[in-house]
């Protein structure tokens, strides 16, 4: 063909992935010996959508592994096959193929091509079994594919007759006949009954029929394939040629093309019935585009209609302005505040993205892990429509991988276990997410043994982290040792969790999003990690303060307090490093301008003020000129164009249209620190 | 507006035959050119908003239209004498690339002169400067008039030292 396919490779690409994500789940749903035939009917369509693409774009392995999938897909919902342990696990494990081969479609590169031969070998031999115990006579032909039957066949008789409307969604039966060209020779006779005269001929209708005769040695598969894309615009009639049998008895045929007709019918589903299946979960963990749901951009297109509407109302207003005209100018500002506000939160939300995307992989991650443990969980989640910023539900996604792992083998115990201590052998691991403030908190609980406090102290001790178990005696604090680099409970290190490496990174990469985690448990009842996200990382509360002439914003949330500073509390350690006193605290005093270079008003303290901030768990107080006022600022990327900055966590661009630098308050204690530690080293030196 | 876009102009247009177009602009009583391609647009000079711990020749960031801008002066950045910022001090905004991004840069310069068109055979390779302007930032040199202009390759020119993304704690992550 001589369209260029390349394009849609990338949409075929997110559509095949997907299509994977619903099938995996669909299997996970699927309950061994009474499946719902429309969970079924969900993962072929999956399937057959595959299975079609990757023959359009000529990713032959991927068509030929998806069509034994789909054979064995088809026979499962004709209710030949009982849907079984080891047929889903089989499936689960072609889910796995396949999300391989086409990753490696995606990034260029190679797949594991023995595995993949050896998971096809495995569901033919299912195949093969299941064929010939079949006694259904019936259902045989749908079964065997004609060509094993029928290897006499010399080529085909088609009956191609399309719907008055077909040309109209761009499908041209000269492509296809090109294509029928390549697989044999091809004689074709043109049915003109039905063309009318030509004062009612529509050119945009079709009103041709042809009669094909095809002479190949190619499937019949590979006919159907030609006019897959038109299954439900046309009616087609595939009729094998044998030798012994005359192309024109038609009446001969008429039986199998009930058959055949049967056999499509079900085909036609995907193309119509994939566009809602395909909403349900649109994940894919790399791909940078994003789909959004047609009422969140309808309402987007509202507002701004009335965005247009405030300002030719303010243009007008403006022409012939007097001020009598006052209250209706502050009037319509007022409007366009609104109106900017509301777009402003109506394109955030197109960003958020349920939950649900973030939580569907941890169905298929249980249902392996318990296998391989020998444990029993059933997973419970809620919540899954909570709405999240796509960046930070990317980021969160190992993070929760890694307390679902946690959970499952330190948390939930044994089923022996379970039974010893009185307990349903089967375990309950809980997901759930829901909106609180400005925040997003995602529980993950288990009602497994809990954490054993004492062996957490005996643990840190052991490995450095505190001196003797005395030193911490509050629950919050034993639990926050766990994410100390290095700390472990696990007896034994399994290829799940337990080598230490992963609750520090977790708690790590969760504040680099502006949130935090906090540990609830109880011995023998479970333990829950509940997680506070920020919904969006667009946009940040700060408090604007002033420096000589330079503005910086503060992150309200890392505020604690701000006062002016009284003398007689500043204290200064070996002459140098000032402290202050806050009631019963020392804090260390950083003077922003000594820090960032710039010129104050006044290097006086009791002339300016003293923020008090909290970053990494350390309280310190900036010295500033003077407060300025409290904004929603949109935070830019310094280092989309320049670089990163210590200190500086980003930049924002102020009413005015100035730039003011966001600080980042951890960056800015370590700064003040390294800058601390030069001065002493220079001084001793 | 003090924006002057000149790629919209005219008489810019890329003609087939190995020639390549440069904008040049004026540095200390010195032209210098850059590739015509890369520039994205010439405005008068704004305040900028200083970075602190940068050096001293990295001006400050600017909001361009909701993009965050760094400026390089460039006088300072070849150790020239520095000059008040007057009506001709523009801002040449660029289009950096390097190995692992693409960026916007504004340079400040005394201000622009011209546009020429030069093919690749008129370009002489340049001599070592010495360290400031090293002879690696410089593409090469062309005579125009009499005059010699200096053909700088901003890709080097503004991804080294400092600059340099690499280098960066932006890359540790």
């Amino acid at each position: 063909m001589s369209i260029d396919l390349s394009q849609f490779k990338q949409t075929f690409i997110e559509e095949s992935l997907e299509g994977l994500d619903i099938m995996e789940s669909s299997l996970l749903n699927l309950d061994v010996g009474e499946a719902d035939p429309e969970v079924i009917n969900t993962i072929f369509r999956a399937a057959h959508s595959i299975k079609g693409g990757s023959g359009t774009f000529g990713f032959n392995d991927i068509a030929s592994f998806t069509h034994v999938l789909e054979t064995l897909l088809d026979q499962m919902r004709a209710g030949e096959r009982d849907v079984t342990t080891p047929a889903i696990e089989a499936l689960l494990a072609s889910v796995d193929c396949l999300r391989d081969m086409i990753n490696a479609l995606q990034d260029e590169g190679s797949y594991d091509e023995e595995r993949v031969a050896s998971v096809q070998k495995e569901l033919e031999k299912m195949l093969d079994n299941e064929a010939s115990n079949s006694q259904t006579t019936e259902s045989a032909a749908t079964i065997a594919p004609p060509e094993d039957e029928l290897p006499t066949a010399t080529g085909w008789l088609i009956k191609f007759s399309p719907h008055p409307d077909m040309l109209r969604t761009g499908n041209d039966p000269v492509l296809m006949f090109r294509e029928l060209e390549g697989l044999g020779s091809l004689e074709v006779k043109a049915d003109i009954e039905a063309l009318p005269g030509f004062e009612d001929h529509l050119a945009e209708d079709a009103y041709l029929s042809w009669e094909i005769k095809l002479t190949t040695d190619a499937t019949e598969d590979q006919v159907q394939e030609i006019f897959s894309w038109v299954d439900d615009e046309c009616d087609l009639e595939i009729t094998a040629i044998r030798p012994d049998i005359e192309p024109a008895a038609v009446v001969e045929t008429a039986a199998q093309v009930v058959e055949e007709v049967k056999e499509t019918a079900p085909q036609k589903e995907p193309p119509v019935a994939k566009k809602p299946a395909a909403k349900r979960s649109a994940k894919s963990t790399e791909a940078t585009s994003i789909r959004v749901g047609t009422d969140k951009v309808d309402a987007l297109i509202n507002l701004v209609g009335e965005l247009v509407i405030t300002q030719s109302m303010l243009s007008q207003l403006g022409e012939e302005f007097d001020m009598s005209k006052l209250e209706k100018l502050r009037n319509g500002l007022a409007q366009l505040e609104r109106n900017t506000r509301e777009m402003q939160e109506n394109v955030l939300r197109i960003r958020m993205l349920p939950i649900s995307f973030s939580f569907n992989r941890f169905p298929r991650l249980v249902h392996d892990l318990t296998q391989k443990m020998g444990k029993k969980v059933s997973l419970k989640m809620s919540g899954e429509q909570t709405e999240l910023d796509k960046t930070v539900m990317e980021k969160i996604g190992d993070p929760l991988v890694h307390l679902v792992r946690n959970a499952l083998d330190h948390g939930i115990e044994s089923p022996e276990d379970r039974i010893a201590a009185g307990k349903d052998p089967v375990g309950t691991l809980q997901l759930n997410a829901y909106h609180k403030g400005g925040n997003i908190i995602i529980e993950i609980s288990d009602d497994g043994a809990g954490i054993n406090k004492q062996r957490v102290l005996e643990k840190a001790v052991q490995s450095g982290i505190i001196n003797s178990p005395s030193d911490i005696t509050e629950d919050a604090q034993i639990f926050d040792l766990i994410f100390a680099p290095g700390f472990s409970t696990a007896d034994v290190v399994s290829d799940v969790s337990g080598r230490g490496v992963g609750m520090d990174v977790v708690k790590k990469n969760i504040k680099a999003l502006g949130g935090g985690i906090e540990i609830a448990s109880r011995e023998g009842v479970g333990s829950t990690f509940s997680i506070r996200l920020p919904l969006t990382l667009a946009i940040l509360d700060g408090q604007l303060v002033r420096v000589g002439e330079e503005v910086y914003i503060i992150p309200l949330i890392s505020i604690v307090e701000s006062l002016q500073i009284t003398k007689q509390a500043v204290n200064r350690l070996a002459g140098r490093a000032e402290v202050y006193r806050l009631r019963d605290d020392y804090i260390s005093i950083i003077r922003l301008y000594n820090l960032f270079g710039s010129k104050p008003d006044s290097t006086d303290l009791e002339k300016g003020l003293l923020v008090v901030v909290e970053g990494d768990g350390q309280k310190v107080g900036l010295f500033v000129d003077d407060l300025l006022g409290q904004q929603q600022v949109v935070i830019k990327s310094l280092e989309s164009n320049f670089k990163q900055v210590e200190g500086v966590s980003g930049a924002t661009i102020l009413g005015d249209g100035t730039v003011a630098l966001i600080m980042d308050i951890g960056g800015l204690i370590d700064l003040s620190n390294s800058a601390q530690k030069k001065f002493s080293d220079g001084a001793v030196a | 507006m003090d924006t002057a876009q000149l790629l919209d102009s005219d008489s810019i247009i890329a003609d087939g035959d190995g020639h390549e177009q440069y904008l040049t602009f004026m540095l200390a009583g010195e032209e210098y050119g850059v590739d015509i391609l890369r520039v994205q647009e010439i405005k008068g000079w704004d305040s900028a908003t200083r970075i602190p711990n940068t050096p001293d020749y990295v001006q400050g960031v600017i909001n361009l239209r909701g993009t965050i801008v760094p400026i390089i002066d460039l006088r300072m950045r070849f150790n020239l004498e520095k000059l008040e910022y007057g009506p001709t001090t523009v801002v040449v905004v660029l289009k950096v690339s390097s190995t692992s991004k693409n960026r916007t840069m504004g340079i400040v310069v005394d201000g622009v002169s011209d546009v020429y068109s030069i093919s690749a055979d008129e370009l002489k390779s340049a001599p070592e400067f010495g360290d400031e302007i090293n002879a690696e930032f410089v593409k090469g040199l062309a005579t125009i008039d009499e005059k010699m202009v200096i053909m700088l390759d901003i890709d080097k020119l503004l991804n080294s030292r400092e600059l340099n993304v690499l280098d960066s704690v932006a890359s540790e992550k």
